[in-house]
């Protein structure tokens, strides 16, 4: 558990994406790797200077689109073979191909959950508090117009007056101290 | 000439010649501003009043008529034998049709990296989901027992009872609440980013508590971002399917149905088209005056008129060969019943509807549609959807009707007439389309404003070099 008490880290607001682009890459190649952008819309080149290059959404996806085509089949095929027998203009019990349809769409009902879902749950959501809200200029920025860093204070190579220093000569609009 | 047009219009974009998909000159936070600002305004214009008050007394006629429908049972209705399915089936695939321009608009048009959907798609988004939601009124009415509609679904019951998985009945069930259910969550998860921005903005604590509750506590993390733009073109990949099959699969009610006009091959490819026509005039419905009305021009621009047009165009033209294809079978099948089945489509007692549908959808639209004057003319478009969706509804009358009431004994033939529950239960749906639109453009952005920013020329990063600024301060 970590300490909820005291600094959560220095928030660095930039007026422009590449200024934060810039500052992203100049923190990781200072050492930085506790650290999170915070911008109105998804920006590629943060993700890129963060290094996070894949997430496990795609394959929760991929086990709840496989999960619902066999319980779908599965449950198609024990309905109208095993527990409710009926014949149907002499078709088979088996009849598969009629199966398919209830199949394919729970397919895409299963996996289409799994990829809201697991997107939520990965990114820990809900969670309405947390510490950058804190900051004054954040909540009129960050989903509007303004692009922010956050250096987190559990990174080891975090101390106030250093990562301010380094965030300073960085061109932000501000740097603020986020507590938690 | 149309170098000229290029310099003077300052909406058309000099480099493509084409219509700009927002009006240059924006900011991220002029955009945020103008969209937000719809729903936080404090006070709620008169006009939103009056039309809401509107619809939703038309909505009460479709409660009244749903509630003398509990009472009385399903012999109010017009539908008899042979025409056991009437308005309640035409009523079914005409509201759902026009969902699919929604799914169309968000999923397949953001595969196909169309930016300038980015304007429309939160809207259309939500009359899909309306549109369903009225859509699946009548199935569940049509049943007769509207309360016991869970028997529906596979659900283990002491009557030791299962769906009957052969039937396209109850595959309809699958896909269209397989439907109903991904729209809902695209839809909502295409909204967090926005929902967040309105709990940031909100001035009433209600508001800020409302708001954010719904946005989960987003704050535009970076990795939180890269999760949701996977989550979101995975869903897209997923819709794209789903929404082919819905109607694909709706049509096979029809196609699999051993009856002269219904069972032929044709019927998915052709059902979807026509879905995606109606749709895309719906959209352009709402769109027209929830442009006009809340000065939504900067944004909503010509370019996407243009463009839903083109896209009418295209389908209207699908639509039309799968008609003309319809008539050639039914000559070239060499089949008796066929034969007469078009022939009392086309000049029998109910032909009018025929040339009805033949005018509305193919006549008027598809002559018209080539002019790009006209395709950017307001009034123009907004009379031509409403004819468009006129001539749909005729489609699907046709389908259901002509080829019901006089199929292959004469002595079974009858004929069909909808009763006043009927037209209640259809108009009353119109009233809770347009009550839950209105309620949602007061209450949710209805243009996904994170996806405009992304639109616009100030997000181009720059990785420095010494006029890298200035390059951004042109383009803001």
């Amino acid at each position: 558990m970590p300490v909820r008490e005291g600094t959560y880290g220095l928030l660095a607001e930039f007026d422009t994406p590449g200024a934060l682009v810039r500052a992203t890459e100049a923190a990781r190649e200072a050492g930085y790797r506790r650290m999170d952008c915070y911008t109105p819309y998804p920006i590629e080149e943060c993700a890129v200077a963060l290094e996070f290059h894949k997430n496990r959404v795609p394959l929760l996806t991929l086990v709840g689109g496989l999960m619902g085509l066999i319980t779908a089949f599965l449950m198609e095929t024990w309905m109208s073979v095993w527990s409710y027998p009926m014949n149907i203009a002499g078709r088979p019990l088996f009849s598969w191909p009629a199966f398919v349809v209830p199949a394919y769409e729970w397919t895409i009902l299963f996996a289409g959950f799994s990829a809201a879902i697991g997107m939520i749950a990965l990114n820990g959501m809900p969670q309405l508090y947390h510490p950058v809200f804190n900051a004054p200029n954040f909540r009129d920025g960050a989903s509007t117009d303004k692009f922010f860093l956050c250096l987190e204070a559990d990174d080891p190579r975090f101390t106030p007056e250093g990562t301010r220093a380094f965030l300073e000569t960085q061109g932000p609009i501000s740097v603020v101290e986020v507590n938690h | 000439m149309a170098k000229q047009v290029m310099t003077i219009d300052p909406k058309i974009d000099p480099r493509t010649g084409e219509f700009a998909v927002i009006t240059p000159g924006q900011s991220f936070r002029s955009v945020t501003e103008k969209i937000a600002g719809v729903v936080l305004k404090g006070e709620t214009h008169a006009a939103w009043f009056s039309g809401a008050l509107f619809a939703a007394s038309v909505a009460a006629m479709f409660i009244t008529a749903v509630t003398w429908l509990f009472i009385k049972g399903v012999g109010i209705w017009g539908i008899t034998m042979p025409g056991a399915w009437g308005f309640a089936i035409i009523n079914f695939v005409w509201w759902i049709g026009i969902g699919h321009a929604g799914t169309l608009i968000s999923a397949i048009l953001l595969l196909f990296k169309q930016g300038w959907r980015n304007s429309i798609n939160r809207f259309a988004e939500a009359m899909t989901i309306f549109a369903v939601v009225c859509a699946g009124m009548f199935p569940l009415l049509h049943v007769g027992r509207p309360w016991l509609g869970y028997w529906l679904f596979p659900y283990p019951n002491t009557m030791g009872l299962w769906p009957q998985f052969r039937s396209p009945l109850a595959w309809d069930v699958f896909a269209v609440s397989t439907y109903a259910s991904i729209s809902l969550v695209f839809w909502y998860i295409g909204m967090i980013p926005d929902l967040g921005t309105l709990r940031d903005r909100a001035k009433l604590p209600f508001a800020k508590w409302f708001y954010g509750l719904l946005a989960l506590g987003w704050r535009g993390s970076t990795r939180h971002w890269m999760r949701y733009e996977t989550a979101s073109i995975l869903l897209a990949g997923l819709s794209t399917p789903l929404v082919l099959s819905v109607h694909s699969v709706i049509s096979f009610d029809f196609a699999v149905a051993a009856l002269a006009g219904w069972h032929t091959t044709i019927f998915p490819p052709y059902f979807v088209a026509g879905a995606i026509y109606s749709g895309f005039a719906m959209v352009l419905t709402l769109a027209i005056p929830i442009r006009k009305f809340y000065h939504m021009e900067d944004l909503v621009t010509e370019r996407h008129l243009d463009n839903m047009a083109k896209v009418m165009l295209g389908t209207g033209l699908i639509v039309a060969y799968g008609y003309f294809m319809e008539l050639f079978m039914s000559w070239y099948s060499a089949s008796h019943w066929e034969f007469f089945m078009m022939w009392n489509r086309m000049f029998g007692p109910m032909g009018w509807a025929y040339w009805m549908l033949i005018l509305t959808n193919i006549a008027i639209p598809l002559t018209t549609l080539w002019s790009r004057k006209l395709r950017v003319n307001v009034v123009y478009l907004f009379v031509l959807s409403i004819i468009v969706n006129v001539g749909m509804w005729f489609e699907r009358f046709v389908i259901v009707v002509t080829s019901l009431y006089r199929e292959y004994l004469p002595s079974s033939w009858g004929t069909y007439r909808a009763t006043r529950w009927d037209y209640m239960t259809f108009i009353g749906t119109w009233g809770l389309f347009a009550f839950l639109f209105l309620l949602f453009v007061r209450l949710l952005p209805m243009i996904p404003m994170s996806e405009i920013r992304m639109m616009l020329p100030q997000t181009r990063v720059d990785r420095g070099g010494p006029d890298a600024e200035t390059v951004i301060e042109e383009t803001v």
